[in-house]
């Protein structure tokens, strides 16, 4: 296959923002996740949990909540007080209500979804009727004397619990009358904490009322009562799980579960079992157990702790087969209930991710340039060089280090959405919610100066997705409700803003853009729609590459061949030739023997695709654990040949090698990859993110005594 | 156990003028809401928990409805059939049933059946069976004759089996009964013969159904007063023979024989069932429930006012008639245990004995472990036991052994017992182990002069017993202060409630050293680490670095000096063992058992100072064995493990604390312990600093591999 010069890029200094909130819908089986920066996240379960959709973050709008609503709605509250709808097809924010309570602490939908209930820090709670363009305030319950954190419905929408600093109540959500007070015990073992704070309430419907607090307890209160059923101490740091009984307030269950915060909690919809997560990052596993065999009599017990991470965990979801958790160490947790799933196939696998399912970074091949996205700066860098060679497995000296060209900080509160660095790496381009970005560079020796092209057209005010074309003339911009628009650059500015006809009636909008070496086809993919190939001379849309179900996560055009390779997140690649507007012939030989079953089991989306510039007949695709060379002449594996093989055959004789040579070539040496492209035929790029990087830069965790406890 | 609660009756007024009770109770479309049809003209629907009707609809005069009213789950309508051939169907608003749809039908009607997820279903009384939509769009369509001329239908049922709806019905030819079970998804109509085993000339008057996985179990209650169970296979192997069916013998005798009527059964769940009737020829006729799993009679209540020989089981409620009113009967049932089940017999058997033994259902937890289909198999293996055990008089061995317990010797309990062990272990072998022994106590208490002691140690070494089997023993062995069944109950039993292992502990600390001598007890837990010949006497071994830590050297406190005054003394204390070697393994006994720390502490308190410090003194010995060694445990087969040790310690200190500083021997003792925590502390915070550093090198490792943060590397791809 070859050999290749791998510039192996760690500089690239990426953190991931912690997971503040996470928001399960059954109905979708979508995932919201918000993080800290304010970013909200789509992931859709189906899809092997790909990230579809995202909402860039805003550096005053730290969500505190976020939840469903009826018609898969999306709503967050946080700190700045407002309440905002997400728009889920024109991925933008549809709008932004103050509350009038001052910080949004906690957030609900009823049961039936028509209304929505939020906690505020006057220790208000607010109803709002949710209408079918809009949220209208209805009415105040009675103002609790503090900050309410938590606040969960009853499953028949009759009642409301919300948790406050040391105690918690129960409202008539008919009236808003607070009709009981369920007070938490401040002392843990004797010794009094400060304050008490409820993190999480869960109501049930059988009156339960279920409280995870600072104290590391989980407590089931009787509501109807008012008396505590059971308390589990879960952390050492900071959490009970309190079940209580909402009708009378009292606890029920008192579960110790750590002397850490319990931060979070989510019921299963079938309320037999739930989750809550500790300030020391174990999850717990609580199920309604009977107490005898087939007895009626049940019991809520701790069943399972998982560690899977390191840092607070701030949110717990619980779909029906899995426990899905997240917190500040930025991962997310996706951990399948064995006994729910009842196929052993991909989806009984534990799923971690922590890297975005898109783009970050650009490269310009013929400078040898590449360009870094974070959340409020892009990072211009420019690739070392050497004249040694070696053999495989060498690291050569290096003639020159890489240089950090420039840093390139946006104004304003808003995260970046996209970027983008044309391929003669004259041209940066990058946008935020609302502002558009277009840059001129110019290169002297070593020195760069910069110039920001102003006037940018109206209706360039964000973008979804930028590319620039192989010859750096003209640059493609996605932008919201579906359109799609070419600007022709030119020295000092550009011309000829130009729209391609919409497809009639779509409002939704292009993720992924892709663009031919010869600049005369574009091919778009929005985040459920099949992919759309338009001719860039005439602007009018060309074909539409046939559905399928699965989003998709990359797209490429080939050079001289124009065949468009689509990557899907189910793992599918498929090849599809734009000028026959049907499937190449390799394509369908691919489909007709099937991927070898490992290469179906990555759990990582395909996120870059690209061609060796001198062989036609090889694809560079990566994820995020492996990198690959396909080489459509050979063989394809089947399931009993090795996907991968990382040593080099030594001792057998070429035939054999031949023999078992097929066309999937993997490395899986650098890892995490953030990115991989070919800059030449002989020289690679790698931008790896180790996580240990990552760890570094996070607060360091609650310190667990390992000796003399 | 099962409970049946104070019953009311459904309506004030006497129901309809026949002589037989309601034609039927059906369910509505809503909880608690029920369609019951007089056998009259009238047709009232009643809400159970209010008392009340809430609609009530009357054919015309000179119309007899022949078919109790259903509801039409799918559209909450109500069917009736009157004359046998008239169909209406009306809904809640309709108030006169003459004006309502109306279908006049080809054949006769026997019922119509509405169950909740299908669509009604007509049986004809001809045994041809129809959907009501069919029917309804062709009324007049022929009716096919499926049974022959002389077979009249008994009884029917509806039902769902794995979402496939089932029709069952049993007709009746000279005495012969023949079961017709009609599926649906398959269009299958199988017809079985039930033979009624050996009982002659006898007429089944009543049948119940419930359904397992793979078996329809049919009930039924014939004249002899027996209840016999039939099972007939959902997927039969040959649907189209004919094929037999055998009735297997459930209950004996749950009614009198002589009671022509007024009899009735239903199933409740998979082990209770209700039987309506006299129990006794001349008693009056009662409601009674039986647990079929251990055939016991759970609960009855007597109908003084007579009955009608028809019962109804929906959810919680039981209907009947008692006198002229229909009487609902909230019903109540756990599961069936063999608690439960014994509690009832027990009691009015043998008064003597008051202690109801609290059982782990075991049986049930292992069918629900293993798989549904495993215990319908040991039921079904239970249930040819059962049958056979009807046939011959022969009385099981358990039965002879627990007679045998109540009269014979001592010598000949043994010697019977032996060869009950030597048997084959039956699934219920532990329960009988626990009876046995709840007989021998029984007796025991009895005379006062009675102790099998060889049988009993016999049988808690049958490795099944636990503490809730056979609740008396460990009672009645410290009463006895017999330390060897002790000291077994404690290596064998897993659920020692603490107050008895404080008591256990208590009786071991304070037995006399000469008692103990004549005792024969097992000693493998202490015989490698002890000399036996410390036993009389106790000789001084050299000191020893424990842990790192060596009592001589101690700059840390003042009050050590005291001890530093007689080093010679320190080293007697610590190295030699306080208790004899048999006191010793009988406090290993007590390390070993399992306990929960707030349960065990107040009983704890309430141990005698000098005890107290002998056994921190035998404790802190053992700790001292313990750090003798690099890996911190003690030789032998079975020792305390170490924090079993110090759990131990902790606990006593807890308990005991105040007294213990108040006692002058104990000083020295409390003196060592306090080093010893330091030291521990000492080692503690070595060990933290320790792992602090080994992270700086993990760290500093990790940023050599990771320092580069760009290269260029070569690689090939193969």
């Amino acid at each position: 296959m070859g050999e290749f010069n791998v510039h192996r890029v760690r500089f690239f200094n990426y953190v991931p923002s912690g997971i503040r909130c996470v928001a399960y819908n059954n109905q979708s089986n979508r995932l919201a996740v918000s993080r800290t920066d304010g970013t909200v996240e789509i992931y859709n379960l189906s899809a092997n949990y790909f990230q579809e959709k995202f909402f860039p973050g805003h550096e005053s709008r730290a969500t505190e909540a976020l939840c469903w609503a009826k018609g898969q709605r999306l709503f967050s509250a946080g700190l700045n007080g407002e309440i905002i709808e997400y728009d889920l097809q024109a991925l933008t924010i549809k709008y932004a209500v103050d509350a009038f309570g001052g910080p949004i602490w906690s957030m609900a939908a009823s049961p039936s979804g028509s209304q929505l209930l939020v906690g505020c820090e006057d220790g208000s709670v607010k109803l709002f009727q949710i209408t079918p363009d809009k949220i209208q305030f209805e009415r105040n319950f009675d103002r609790q004397k503090s900050r309410i954190l938590s606040l969960s419905w009853h499953p028949a929408g009759t009642h409301v619990a919300a948790g406050s600093i040391d105690y918690i109540s129960v409202f008539d959500s008919k009236s808003g009358s607070a009709i009981g007070k369920m007070l938490v015990d401040r002392q843990y073992m004797g010794v009094s904490k400060r304050k008490c704070i409820i993190w999480g309430v869960a109501f049930l419907s059988d009156g339960t009322v279920i409280s995870v607090d600072s104290a590391g307890k989980v407590q089931i209160w009787d509501s109807a009562t008012g008396t505590l059923m059971k308390n589990h101490l879960v952390s050492n740091a900071d959490v009970k799980v309190q079940i209580w009984d909402s009708a009378t307030g009292t606890l029920m269950k008192n579960h110790l579960v750590s002397n850490a915060d319990v931060q979070s909690i989510a019921v299963s919809p079938q309320e037999d079992s739930f989750v809550v997560g500790t300030a020391e990052g174990t999850v717990f596993h609580f199920q309604l157990v009977s107490v005898t065999s087939s007895s009626s009599e049940k019991q809520w017990v701790r069943t399972k702790p998982f560690q899977h991470h390191t840092h607070d965990v701030r949110a717990v979801a619980h779909s029906p087969t899995a426990l899905i958790s997240g917190g500040t160490d930025t991962h997310l947790v996706i951990r399948p209930l064995m006994e729910k799933v009842e196929v052993k196939n991909y989806d009984a696998a534990l799923r971690k991710i922590t890297f975005p399912h898109r783009r970050l970074v650009s490269c310009a091949k013929k400078k040898q340039l590449l360009l870094f996205q974070f959340a409020h700066h892009l990072e211009l860098w420019r690739l070392g060089s050497t004249v040694a060679t070696g053999k495989n497995g060498d690291t050569l000296p290096l003639s020159k280090n890489a240089d950090h060209l420039l840093h390139l900080k946006t104004k304003g509160p808003e995260n970046i959405i996209c970027s983008c660095i044309s391929p003669c790496g004259g041209w940066i381009a990058c946008s935020t919610a609302s502002r558009f970005f277009l840059y001129r560079l110019n290169y002297e020796h070593d020195n760069i100066s910069l110039q920001r092209v102003s006037k940018m057209p109206v209706f360039l005010r964000s973008a979804l997705q930028i590319l620039f074309s192989e010859d750096s003339t003209k640059l493609f911009v996605a932008s919201n409700q579906g359109s799609l628009r070419v600007i022709r650059l030119q020295e000092g500015g550009f011309t000829h803003p130009r729209a391609f006809q919409p497809q009639s009636g779509t409002v939704q909008s292009m993720c992924l853009l892709a663009v031919s070496p010869d600049g005369n086809w574009l091919a778009a993919s929005g985040s459920s729609a099949g992919v759309h190939v338009y001719n860039v001379k005439q602007l009018k849309l060309h074909c539409t590459v046939p559905a399928y179900n699965f989003p998709v996560t990359a797209l490429a055009i080939a050079p001289n061949t124009n065949n468009l390779v689509i990557a899907h997140s189910d793992q599918q690649v498929f090849e599809y030739s734009i000028p026959d507007k049907q499937y190449t012939e390799w394509s369908r030989t691919v489909q007709k023997q099937g991927f070898h079953h490992l290469w179906l089991q990555r759990d990582t989306p395909i996120t870059h695709i690209s061609f060796h510039p001198k062989r036609p007949m090889h694809i560079l695709l990566h994820d995020t654990y492996m990198f690959c060379l396909i080489d459509k002449s050979l063989p394809l594996p089947n399931d009993k040949t090795l996907l991968y093989n990382p040593l080099p055959p030594t001792n057998e004789s070429d035939v054999i090698r031949r023999r078992t040579a097929h066309a999937f070539k993997i490395s899986k040496k650098y890892k995490p990859l953030l990115f991989v492209d070919l800059l030449d035929e002989k020289t690679l790029v790698a931008v790896e993110r180790p996580l240990d990087d990552i760890v570094a830069q996070l607060p360091p965790p609650i310190k667990k005594k390992k000796f003399g406890t | 156990m099962a409970d049946l609660e104070e019953g009311f009756a459904l309506t004030a007024v006497p129901l309809g003028s026949g002589p037989d009770g309601p034609l039927g109770v059906e369910q509505s479309d809503k909880t608690d809401q029920f369609l019951v049809t007089d056998s009259g003209r009238t047709v009232i629907l009643y809400k159970v928990s209010d008392q009340k009707p809430l609609g009530s609809w009357s054919v015309k005069q000179g119309q007899i409805i022949t078919c109790p009213a259903v509801c039409n789950f799918q559209t909450g309508e109500y069917i009736i059939v009157h004359d046998n051939k008239v169909l209406r169907i009306w809904n809640n608003e309709d108030v006169n049933l003459d004006k309502v749809f109306k279908a006049t039908l080809s054949a006769e009607v026997y019922r119509i059946h509405s169950i909740q997820g299908t669509e009604p279903l007509v049986l004809f009384k001809e045994g041809a069976v129809r959907g009501l939509e069919a029917l309804l769009a062709e009324p007049q369509q022929k009716i096919e004759t499926v049974i022959s001329d002389e077979e009249v239908i008994k009884w029917t049922k509806f039902f769902m089996v794995f979402r496939h709806p089932v029709l069952i019905f049993i007709t009746e030819k000279h005495g012969n009964y023949f079961v017709y079970v009609q599926k649906f998804n398959s269009r299958i109509l199988s017809k079985y013969t039930l033979l009624l085993g050996q009982e002659e000339k006898c007429v089944i008057q009543s049948f119940s159904t419930s359904v397992g996985r793979k078996f329809i179990s049919l009930m039924s209650l014939s004249s002899d007063g027996c209840v016999y169970e039939t099972l007939i296979p959902i997927h039969p192997s040959e649907p189209e023979k004919n094929q037999r069916l055998v009735q297997s013998q459930l209950l004996k005798s749950v009614v009198s024989g002589s009671a022509r009527n007024g009899v009735a059964l239903a199933i409740l769940d998979q082990d209770h069932i209700a039987v309506l009737g006299a129990p006794l020829p001349a008693s009056k006729e009662c409601l009674s429930v039986w647990n079929t799993k251990f055939q016991t009679l759970q609960t009855s209540k007597e109908l003084p006012q007579g009955t009608s020989g028809q019962l109804w089981y929906y959810g919680e409620n039981l209907f009947m008639l008692h006198g002229k009113f229909l009487t609902v009967v909230p019903f109540k049932c756990e599961v069936s245990s063999l608690a439960g089940a014994l509690g009832k017999l027990k009691h009015s058997q043998d008064p003597g004995i008051h202690a109801t033994p609290h059982f782990v259902n075991w049986e049930t937890s292992q069918g629900c472990g293993l798989g549904s289909q495993n215990s319908e198999q040991s039921k079904r293996i239970l249930r040819r036991r059962k049958v056979e055990v009807s046939v011959q008089p022969e009385v099981p061995a358990s039965t002879q052994l627990l007679a045998t317990i109540q009269k014979d010797s001592e010598k000949h309990i043994e010697v019977e017992l032996r060869k009950f062990l030597a048997t084959k272990r039956t699934p219920d072998f532990h329960t009988i182990i626990g009876d046995v022994i709840i007989g021998l106590l029984g007796r025991c208490k009895a005379e006062p002069s009675f102790y099998p002691r060889n049988c009993l140690m016999q049988l808690v070494q049958t490795h099944v017993l636990s503490y809730s089997l056979c609740p008396g023993l460990m009672e009645f062995a410290l009463e006895k202060t017999d330390v060897q069944i002790l000291q077994l109950c404690l290596q064998q039993f897993p659920d020692i409630p603490e107050s008895v292992t404080c008591a256990c502990l208590k009786v071991f600390l304070s037995i006399g050293d000469d008692t103990l001598q004549d005792t024969d007890i097992n000693m493998e837990s202490v015989s490698d680490y002890m000399d036996p010949v410390q036993d009389g006497e106790m000789e001084g071994q050299t000191a020893f670095l424990q842990n790192g830590f060596s009592p001589e050297e101690d700059n840390c406190d003042s009050c050590a000096q005291k001890l530093k005054e007689k080093p010679q003394a320190t080293a007697d204390e610590s190295t030699s063992c306080p208790v004899t070697t048999k006191r010793a393994a009988l406090l290993n006994a007590v390390l070993h058992s399992a306990y929960s720390e707030t349960f065990l502490l107040p009983h704890l308190k309430d141990i005698p100072a000098q005890h107290s410090t002998l056994f921190l003194q035998y404790l802190y010995f053992l700790y001292l064995k313990c750090s003798e060694n690099a890996t911190m445990t003690l030789p032998g087969t079975h020792p305390p493990t170490l924090s079993q040790i110090m759990d131990w310690i902790c606990l006593l200190l807890d308990a005991n604390f105040t007294v213990v500083v108040m006692i002058p021997e104990a000083k020295r003792l409390l003196l060592s312990l306090y080093k010893f925590v330091k030291s521990q502390i000492s080692i503690c915070s070595e060990l933290n600093k320790i792992e602090v550093s080994f992270r700086e090198l993990q760290k500093l490792n990790q940023e050599k591999n990771n320092r580069e943060l760009y290269s260029i590397e070569v690689l090939e791809l193969f």
